[in-house]
């Protein structure tokens, strides 16, 4: 029983997300009921799904990240994609610079990039941890200048990555049907899976970022949480900049995910997280990742003129942040309650009222 | 003193969900009267000056303001009625001009007339005396200054009371001099001033009158000419003079080892404690005594690691370390329970298992999570053993009461298996039934062989429980009891004059 209610609890904090995933799937239902239809092609599956999973995975991994970030540091890390850009550089400058493209070459560019994803986010997590730079402040220096590094690395001619491992990485491997992009994350939350079941990571991460006062004296250094927060961001920046690049299969310093914090702080903040740190939900954060993605097709498949999509995507949001917002849980609770006193007092009244009030509602309605 | 009376309060009442805040208590004060009103943590001041100022609303009596029955609803309101108060944190704006902070949100149509402000608040701080441009920045004023521009903000209006919530203990003797002064220009000008502090000296210095609150009831009002000190803190702590009775103390058993469980030689540390001599034997329960501010939590702080040690030397079992941090003083054997539950003891939003844990769990290692079965035992033993009221180990631990929240942060220490125990008030703001569970918790553990050390703003629960009583006053140490000269008369006499 007690089990149960446990559940229920869980569940309850991921109801934003699941509602609002549930919302787009009956109006894309109402649009057509072939959404869930899933086709073959070349030996892979196809369709909106599919296309949601493969689309997101950049943000999926990114929003991780940025949910511990979040939790631990009461802030936000704004620099995500330009890392990712750098990171996607450094890892194409090592692919484009050997003399054959083997799985090992791939393998090492990518090691190399986790490293400078790792480099990146050191310096964002001393800037925050033991400089205390604001979160948001620390991590504009690199969202400013990362852009231009990233340039500097592969050298502004917009490099293309024109071999076959790269390819299969980007799309799909022969032989699988499943998306490439689509397994790599699903590995990631794997693995993000296993280190929170096989370390204290979300204890320290949740009493430094409820009560950083109390956490100290309990033996967590805040600092070094914090600073760990910003190096996972960095891995799952270099992540998130390996997949992309691949998938686009050329380094566009200037697009590559481009403003995608703003998504993955969306994806935190559906995902039920508080953006002021605490507890928090990484299932949630990767709800609300897929279901951005969902959103972003919906407009599409609405056939929303691609300039308005985004006007519609930010109604849409500005809705559902007032639908859940705490004003709004207080006013719908006293209402409820209101509702619940009157209905009591109605039944106290005694059962002579309702008799009157039954005729006299049927004495309009003939009316 | 025959002046007139300004503000009458009389029966006033108020209650919050499980506590009597305030049991009709009264309160006057006159015209030119600096009136300091003194008592312990949770006698009921600063309630009653928040029901004064109407940040909280009264549950009984009436407030009197210059004869007229008055009743605010906000500070806002009171401000406005000529009651100005300055609150112990400075809550001005470091980055605005020091005109700019005087007249934040007063002015009555939405645009400033900077030369009019500027020139006013000139006048204003050359008639107090503060040394203060009106156009420099906030910020580049020293504490005291800043201080003295909420005073002057404060009483900027036709200010008939001003209200002043531990202005000092920020300043140094040479800025509380200069308050002072200001206090007393306003005194000359029939300003009716509360004076809420910790400093006796102080009280003495300045106040006329002292009205003393304990555990929300009033004591008394007095002259401050004719109450000695050692009088006014009988009063505070709540044991008349007379009334020392013969407690029948419990003898602690004293393994006389040769070699202290803790030892400390000139401990100091970040937070301003001066330099320290401690040791605590096997079995021991020792107290620092003193009133608030005294530095009693600052040692323990520093025995502890929790601020930043800044000199002295440290054995443990008769063995030199280093205690860097409260990891290194947990390893070694060292819990702590601080002082402020909310703000350094539970982490709220965790439940009460996670909280349970915590401590042991860092001991053990980030890489080595407990099993949640494993937590779960753990918390159920100590749940049952403290006897925590809880609907769940699921639960948060903010939703419980205090002197359940309070239970779980010393089963997490108990969890760890101290070999010496540090617990800084751990009663305070709980219930009489669990108080007295904690007393006789603390002397199982001491018969058991731990250490404890025992800090409490009731002097009568300290002599029961400690057999030894370290004396602090202004953040030094400045005796010590035990044995026979372990009584309540004692220890207030060394409280009061600090040594013998």
């Amino acid at each position: 029983m007690s089990r149960l209610k446990a559940y229920a609890n869980r569940l309850s904090h991921l109801f934003l997300p699941l509602s609002v995933l549930a919302l787009l799937i009956i109006i894309n239902l109402i649009k057509g009921t072939d959404y869930f239809s899933i086709t073959m092609v070349n030996g892979a599956f196809y369709g909106n799904i599919p296309n949601i999973l493969f689309g997101a995975s950049e943000l999926v991994i990114l929003s991780i990240g940025m949910t511990l970030v979040t939790a631990a540091s009461r802030g936000q890390d704004i620099s995500i994609g330009e890392i990712g850009a750098i990171t996607s550089a450094t890892f194409v400058l090592y692919v484009l610079n050997a003399r054959e493209v083997t799985l090992l070459t791939i393998l090492v560019g990518f090691l190399i990039s986790c490293v400078v994803g790792i480099i990146l986010g050191a310096f964002n997590g001393t800037l925050v941890s033991v400089f205390k730079v604001q979160p948001m402040v620390a991590t504009l220096i690199l969202f400013l200048g990362g852009r231009s590094i990233a340039f500097m690395i592969d050298g502004k001619v917009s490099p293309i990555l024109a071999n076959e491992i790269s390819n299969k990485i980007g799309t799909v491997i022969p032989g699988v049907p499943i998306q490439t992009p689509i397994i790599l994350t699903a590995v990631f939350i794997a693995i993000v899976a296993i280190v929170l079941k096989t370390t204290n990571l979300r204890l320290y991460v949740e009493s430094v970022g409820i009560n950083p006062n109390a956490a100290r004296l309990n033996g967590i250094d805040p600092k070094k949480i914090i600073f760990l927060t910003f190096l996972i961001m960095g891995v799952c920046s270099a992540v998130a900049g390996f997949i992309a690049v691949n998938k686009a299969g050329r380094h566009d310093s200037v697009n590559i995910l481009k403003f995608i914090m703003m998504d993955a702080i969306l994806a935190v903040a559906l995902g039920g997280n508080s953006l002021a740190g605490g507890k928090f939900s990484i299932t949630g954060s990767i709800i609300g990742a897929y279901t951005i993605e969902m959103l972003n097709r919906t407009l599409l498949r609405l056939e929303v003129n691609p300039e308005a999509i985004k006007s519609f995507k930010a109604v849409f949001i500005i809705i559902l942040m007032v639908i859940a917002s705490p004003v709004v849980r207080v006013m719908v609770k006293k209402v409820l309650d209101r509702a619940k006193m009157l209905y009591a007092e109605r039944q106290a009244d005694g059962l002579n009222n309702t008799v009157v009030s039954i005729t006299g509602t049927t004495g309009k309605k003939e009316d | 003193m025959q002046s007139e009376i300004i503000l009458k309060m009389e029966g006033i009442c108020k209650s919050f969900p499980g506590v009597r805040a305030l049991h009709n208590v009264d309160f006057v004060l006159r015209k030119g009267e600096i009136h300091a009103l003194m008592g312990e943590n949770g006698a009921g001041k600063s309630t009653l000056i928040k029901v004064l100022t109407g940040v909280y609303e009264k549950d009984a009596g009436q407030t009197i303001l210059d004869g007229r029955p008055v009743h605010f609803k906000s500070p806002q309101e009171a401000l406005n009625m000529g009651i100005g108060t300055v609150f112990q944190e400075i809550m001005l704006c470091p980055n605005l001009t020091v005109a700019e902070n005087m007249f934040i949100g007063r002015s009555r149509n939405n645009f400033v007339q900077w030369t009019k402000m500027n020139a006013k608040a000139a006048q204003i701080l050359d008639s107090l005396g503060i040394q203060a441009s009106p156009t420099q920045e906030l910020s580049s004023c020293s504490i005291a200054v800043q201080q003295m521009v909420a005073i002057a903000r404060a009483i900027d209006m036709d200010c008939k009371i001003l209200i002043l919530d531990e202005p000092t203990s920020s300043l140094d003797d040479d800025e509380v001099n200069k308050l002072f002064a200001l206090m007393r220009e306003l005194k000359s000008r029939g300003v009716g001033i509360i004076f809420i502090t910790h400093f006796l000296d102080q009280v003495y210095e300045i106040s006329d009158t002292i009205t003393v609150l304990r555990n929300g009831k009033l004591i008394g009002e007095y002259q401050t000419a004719t109450l000695s000190q050692i009088e006014l803190i009988s009063h505070m702590m709540g044991k008349a003079l007379s009334d020392v009775s013969e407690m029948k103390k419990q003898e602690q058993p004293k393994s006389r080892s040769s070699v202290p469980v803790f030892e400390a030689t000139g401990l100091s540390s970040a937070a301003g404690v001066r330099p320290f001599n401690f040791t605590i034997e096997k079995g021991e329960v020792n107290g620092f005594a003193g009133l608030l501010g005294s530095g009693r939590s600052e040692s323990v702080r520093a025995i502890f690691a929790a601020d930043k040690v800044t000199g002295g030397e440290v054995k443990i079992n008769g063995k030199q370390v280093k205690l860097k941090t409260p990891l290194d003083a947990m390893k070694k054997g060292i819990g702590y329970l601080p002082e402020d539950r909310k703000h350094d003891g539970i982490i709220g939003e965790l439940s009460v298992r996670d909280n349970i844990i915590l401590a042991l769990q860092v001991m053990k290692g980030f890489f080595k999570p407990f099993s949640r079965k494993q937590a779960e035992e753990f918390a159920n033993q100590y749940i049952k053993k403290l006897d925590i009221r809880t609907p769940s180990t699921n639960t948060p631990i903010e939703s419980l009461s205090g002197g359940n929240q309070q239970k779980v942060v010393l089963a997490r220490w108990l969890l760890t298996h101290p070999m010496y125990l540090i617990l800084d008030e751990p009663t305070r703001g709980i219930d009489v039934g669990t108080k007295v569970e904690i007393q006789k918790l603390v002397l199982k553990l001491a018969e058991d062989g731990m250490s404890l050390t025992f800090i409490s703003s009731e002097i009568d629960e300290m002599l029961r429980v400690c057999s030894r009583l370290i004396v602090m006053k202004d953040r030094e140490i400045v005796g010590e009891l035990s044995g026979k000269n372990l009584t309540e008369q004692d220890a207030m006499h060394m409280i009061a004059q600090g040594g013998k």
